[in-house]
């Protein structure tokens, strides 16, 4: 068969299935649903909805996943990435948190509530004022802390010296000394199976 | 993060079940004559003269009780909930290329879903000229390829970048199989649905709660990315996306979208929680690296290895491990008995496939000496697997992806084996 070769498989989809599935948002707004949600509605139903493993003010409990603090900190030995500090673009946030979230009751907000939950996680990272009003028709205007903090995959240009005719065969170095050691961490968990009392 | 597990490492106690298993006393005389006659030989066994287990007795089995070690393991303290969460492949154990289903590694970000053939849709929509429904029957009609690739975390290795910290190949490098796929090419799909000129990129999401949506550019798609509905001859695993999922050879796991339910041709990425929060390289100036997509070349020495110790003692032994890289072929593995003092080229199984794990063997006479293995991986567009060193001179230690360095064990004279870091 020719490469273009069609099959006549499958059928076509209708409008209703496109609408029920296609739910993605892009950096430039595409994809957005007509809506708003404010700082002080999306206060409550975070509350309801996520400071269970969020936080209360989005600053996480345990080892979920904090969504605000961190700002400054991404060259830092430790860095802390969250919405505010890290995220580069909110429709992100809002296509995320719209599919994904409340972890294990995905799909369960409406469009005005995922306004104004994100509203509030602009908000719990000092990025809006308390009495902010997200809504599709303004939400270009937030300004993001790190848009501007990615560069697309530079390997081939930064790490050029890996691409290397011959490798060092003999001689390479002086001296081997061990200057880590797994087993003084002893973080590794016990060995289960065949022969475990 | 804070160490939670009490006890020996495993090296240590893999080592000491073996040691008391041969009662110590063969140590170092594999070749030593027999004192008595062995009475595993000299006496009747009740399998040589009683009968085994039926053919009816399994009618899909399991690995012998005897290998019960050989399984996925999970390290608690990585994830805050084992259902967004990875597992591991039992690589210290394995040997050859091909994963066995049952035991390589899972990455879920909302679980793993039961899915139903009959309960599957596949839609095809965006920049095309007619957006398209495929049940799962209808996938099938298509015609089909067969491929062998390696799908690797983008995290393999990541709790690696500051230090040596988990002590055995399946946790250092574990988060990777190797499987035989059979699939329909998804160029053939976006073909029957006819891709408009606007088209660059495709969005591709899976059926479970998580979506897991990422954007493929174009190109890629029409390459070589396959929609595979089985492997290893068999179908999909639940937890690795049955019925259907999408290979995209030699690029990170996190691609290769499980349960996929939705391609979207677009014009521009999404720049989904996948490709932004997630799966992004933090470098030491701040500044991070979106769209590293390509696994790079990258090796591991599987046995011996601090879950692998050398049990039988001095004379002949089994150098062997993996190599493997999303650009292409491994065309040789280079290896080290002395930290990288001095290489000797390793032998190939098999010739290097493209973008598919390849074992490699270095059969040695060891008689005790102290050794620090180390195994250097190159491939068919000239790239030799780089040092942790060099890694962290161009990326600093906070990229947690793609950390394909040069990995060290230390085996010491008592046979066991260590993850150490060497100058």
């Amino acid at each position: 068969a020719a490469a273009d070769a069609r099959f006549g498989l499958g059928r076509p989809a209708l409008p209703e299935e496109v609408a029920a599935w296609d739910l993605d948002v892009a950096p430039d707004g595409t994809g957005l649903p007509v809506g708003s949600g404010s700082v002080e509605d999306g206060e409550m139903l975070f509350s309801d909805n996520c400071a269970v493993c969020h936080g209360e003010f989005a600053e996480g409990v345990d080892n979920w996943p904090k969504l605000a603090g961190g700002e400054g900190t991404l060259a830092d030995k430790d860095p802390l990435k969250t919405v505010g500090s890290y995220w580069p673009y909110l429709s992100t946030v809002w296509d995320y948190v719209h599919r994904s979230m409340p972890f294990g009751a995905a799909q369960t907000l409406s469009p005005d509530e995922v306004y104004a939950i994100t509203a509030y996680i602009l908000y719990s990272n000092y990025l809006v004022e308390d009495d902010f009003v997200l809504s599709n028709e303004n939400f270009l205007e937030v300004e993001m802390t790190n848009t501007d903090g990615f560069i697309v995959d530079d390997r081939e240009e930064a790490e050029k010296h890996f691409w290397t005719a011959e490798p060092c065969m003999e001689n390479c170095k002086d001296s081997v000394e061990i200057t880590m050691r797994a087993a003084v961490l002893d973080v590794t968990p016990e060995e289960e199976g065949a022969g475990e009392e | 993060m804070t160490a939670s597990f009490k006890g020996k490492a495993p090296s240590r106690r893999a080592f000491l079940k073996g040691s008391i298993a041969a009662g110590g006393a063969v140590f170092g005389a594999s070749a030593a004559r027999a004192a008595e006659p062995d009475p595993l030989i000299t006496e009747v066994q009740d399998w040589a003269t009683g009968l085994g287990d039926g053919v009816d007795a399994t009618p899909y089995g399991l690995p012998i009780q005897y290998e019960s070690d050989v399984i996925r393991r999970n390290v608690e303290w990585l994830t805050a909930d084992t259902i967004s969460s990875i597992n591991f492949t039992p690589i210290h154990a394995l040997d050859g290329t091909i994963t066995p289903q049952g035991c390589a590694f899972e990455r879920h970000h909302s679980g793993a879903i039961e899915l139903r053939k009959d309960d599957y849709r596949l839609m095809i929509n965006g920049l095309v000229d007619t957006p398209l429904i495929f049940t799962y029957e209808d996938l099938e009609r298509f015609p089909r390829e067969n491929h062998v690739y390696f799908c690797e975390c983008a995290a393999n290795t990541g709790m690696e970048w500051a230090g040596a910290q988990l002590n055995g190949a399946q946790f250092t490098h574990g988060m990777i199989h190797n499987m035989e796929y059979t699939g329909v090419p998804l160029r053939t799909l976006l073909n029957e649905a006819g891709v408009q000129t606007e088209g660059k990129w495709v969005y591709v999401e899976g059926a479970d709660a998580s979506s897991n949506g990422r954007s493929i550019p174009l190109e890629k798609a029409l390459d070589d990315v396959l929609v595979a509905f089985k492997a290893n001859g068999e179908a999909l695993r639940k937890e690795h996306g049955y019925p259907v999922r999408l290979v995209v050879p030699g690029w990170e796991g996190n691609m290769w979208i499980k349960w996929l339910r939705r391609v979207e041709v677009t014009t521009q990425a999404i720049e989904s929680r996948e490709e932004t929060s997630k799966y992004t390289d933090t470098l030491a100036n701040g500044t991070s690296r979106k769209w590293t997509w390509v696994m790079d070349a990258k090796s591991v020495v599987t046995s011996p290895s601090p879950q692998s110790p050398i049990k039988h003692g001095h004379g002949p032994l089994v150098v062997t491990g993996l190599a493997w890289s999303g650009r292409g072929a491994i065309t040789g593995v280079d290896v080290s008995l002395d930290g990288g003092m001095n290489w000797q080229p390793a032998r190939l199984a098999q010739p290097g496939q493209s973008k598919a794990l390849t074992r490699f063997y270095l059969d040695i006479e060891w008689n005790g000496e102290e050794m620090f293995l180390q195994s250097r991986a190159r491939d068919d567009t000239g790239y030799v697997q780089p040092s942790k060193a060099q890694l962290r001179d161009v990326r600093g230690e906070n990229s947690i992806y793609h950390n394909n360095c040069i990995q060290t064990w230390w085996v010491k004279p008592n046979g066991e084996a260590e993850n150490v870091e060497v100058s």
